[in-house]
């Protein structure tokens, strides 16, 4: 026997390690398991319904045919007009906040109120945006109305995930911008935000898959349940995938069992498609970063 | 030209100051009676302290005794807290530099500050050297002396042999030693008459310490230099005079070599002996 020969307790202290791991590899591989059950599901059963037919041409005979091409163009325009509004104003809150805002209880207030913000249910979002939008600000059912519900919707996320890009850079580089002689603008704009950009854009395009699914805060506010033409404008109403899917897997009869499996695919296709997009851009971008 | 040849260490405490300046004892920094305090904390008591023109000065004292801050009120860098507050007079160059219509952006890009870290910008070495220097000029697009100022300012912080070839890679990539010659050479293009150091070395391992220390060395008599140090035999190495603080006053400040030797004040004896500190 050396002295470092294994002991009772140690061979007590392996099998309960081996205990632990197995049970945290076995909820992890639980986590996965749905994803890739719902994953194979929407490809075998939707697969099929996918074809060039289905993404250009206009649903028929009452949406128990044809394409969804209106639902998704329509999806297409709620989210990026939404962008258009959020995006720009949460960058801007978000840099007040993290390089200007001085460190007092307003400031607490305002930041907690924006993370509380985030957690509102997007059916509240939606009532807001009826009564706001549709109703008082009299924008009507409409893209504008839904957008700008949309927008208000992922706001908080934006100004958050920015916010937190932002304070990623570190602050020694503030502090030499401020020693030389730069003014908060000229430190943000030379120094922080080129360094919190890929920070920024992963958040903005995780918000874009998130808002692509919203179902509830443009049921009400702009989008329709079928339309035969294509919005001319942003007071119009519009199709979109979302609420499409939910109008075929429950509101209409004699539908094909495959086609809301298709709808659910290519919502899901395009959801996966940004986030995709969004990890590689954050790996690129990364990949230059030195700290 | 080597460095040695640049930098003679050997004779720096008995070699004559050839500057005018140097020689009338004019002042750069003269700070009367200075009060801070961080929120209700009062960091410095009455201080009154002068540096003289063109050499290395070097504060020294145990941690928390306002060294730091003193250094950090002669740039006014210490107001990015907002709650701090500041009684008392700061003269650079025989300017009120907390007189009202000071702008605090030409404070700081005039007096030129090196911290502990080195904190080079996660730009380009070219674009670090210009940082400072483009920030007071919005006007210039191209600029054909870009390259002279680049190539003299590196040549001051003898990086330009090492350096010349690679201007346009990441500054993040260099060594620390590197990094710390380039966030000197940066503050060298807007020609600042005063440079503060904020223990320079203290992140750096011996070799380059003494790089530095060379460095700094060279750099005097163009430029006056106020150096806060933890290393004692740094200050006694490499500067003309010393300045001891303890709780926020000002102690005691003398020609190095007397300090270290004589000094008038028994606290001064015994923190260079290493009794406390």
């Amino acid at each position: 026997m050396t002295m470092f020969a294994k002991t009772e307790h140690n061979v007590r202290c392996y099998a309960t390690e081996k205990r632990w791991k197995a049970l945290f590899l076995l909820m992890t591989a639980l986590l996965i398991l749905p994803v890739l059950v719902i994953l194979t599901l929407l490809i075998v059963r939707g697969g099929p319904a996918i074809s060039w037919e289905f993404l250009t041409a206009f649903p028929i005979k009452g949406m128990t045919e044809g394409g969804v091409f209106p639902a998704l163009l329509g999806t297409i325009f709620l989210v990026s007009l939404a962008l258009v509004f959020s995006v720009p104003l949460g960058i801007a809150a978000a840099i007040y906040l993290s390089e200007y805002a001085p460190d007092n209880v307003l400031t607490r207030i305002i930041n907690l109120a924006i993370i509380n913000l985030a957690g509102v249910p997007s059916i509240v979002h939606a009532l807001f945006g009826l009564g706001a939008f549709v109703l008082f600000a009299g924008f009507g059912t409409s893209i504008l109305a839904a957008s700008l519900t949309l927008a208000i919707m992922t706001l908080p996320v934006v100004i958050i995930a920015t916010k937190e890009s932002l304070q990623s850079v570190p602050h020694a580089f503030r502090e030499a911008c401020w020693s030389m002689g730069a003014t908060r603008w000229q430190t943000i704009r030379r120094i922080v935000l080129p360094n919190a950009v890929s920070g920024i854009l992963t958040g903005v395009i995780l918000e874009v898959s998130r808002t692509a699914g919203e179902t509830a805060p443009i049921m009400f506010t702009g989008a329709a349940f079928f339309l035969p033409f294509l919005p001319e404008s942003v007071y119009d109403q519009t199709m979109a995938l979302s609420l499409h899917l939910f109008v075929v897997a429950t509101q209409v009869p004699n539908v094909p069992e495959d086609l809301p499996y298709g709808v659910a695919l290519l919502l899901i296709g395009l959801v996966l498609t940004m986030n995709a997009l969004s990890i590689g851009f954050r790996i690129r971008l990364r990949n230059k970063k030195k700290w | 030209m080597s460095r040695d040849a640049l930098v003679d260490t050997t004779k720096k405490q008995d070699e004559p100051l050839n500057k005018e300046e140097l020689a009338s004892g004019a002042l750069a920094i003269q700070a009367t009676d200075l009060n801070l305090w961080y929120g209700t904390f009062q960091a410095l008591f009455d201080v009154s302290f002068n540096v003289k023109q063109g050499l290395v000065t070097s504060l020294i004292g145990p941690s928390g005794c306002g060294k730091s801050t003193l250094l950090r009120s002669v740039n006014r860098i210490n107001e990015r807290f907002g709650y701090v507050r500041t009684q008392g007079k700061v003269e650079v160059m025989g300017h009120d530099i907390y007189a009202p219509k000071v702008d605090l952006t030409q404070v700081r890009s005039q007096i030129g500050m090196v911290f502990q870290r080195p904190n080079p910008l996660p730009i380009t070495i070219r674009k670090n050297i210009l940082f400072g220097y483009g920030l007071q000029d919005s006007t210039k697009k191209i600029d054909s002396q870009e390259d002279e100022i680049i190539e003299k300012a590196l040549k001051e912080v003898l990086l330009w042999d090492d350096l010349k070839d690679k201007l346009d890679k990441s500054a993040l990539d260099l060594s620390l030693e590197q990094q710390q010659k380039l966030c000197i050479a940066r503050l060298l293009p807007v020609k600042p008459k005063v440079l503060l150091m904020d223990e320079p070395c203290s992140a750096l391992d011996p070799k380059a310490t003494e790089a530095i220390e060379e460095l700094i060395w060279g750099l005097r008599g163009e430029y006056t230099i106020l150096i806060v140090t933890h290393n004692m035999a740094q200050a006694r190495r490499a500067s003309d005079e010393c300045a001891f603080m303890l709780m926020g006053k000002m102690v005691e400040h003398q020609r190095t070599e007397d300090l270290f030797v004589t000094p008038f004040n028994q606290q001064t004896a015994d923190y260079i002996e290493g009794k406390f500190g």
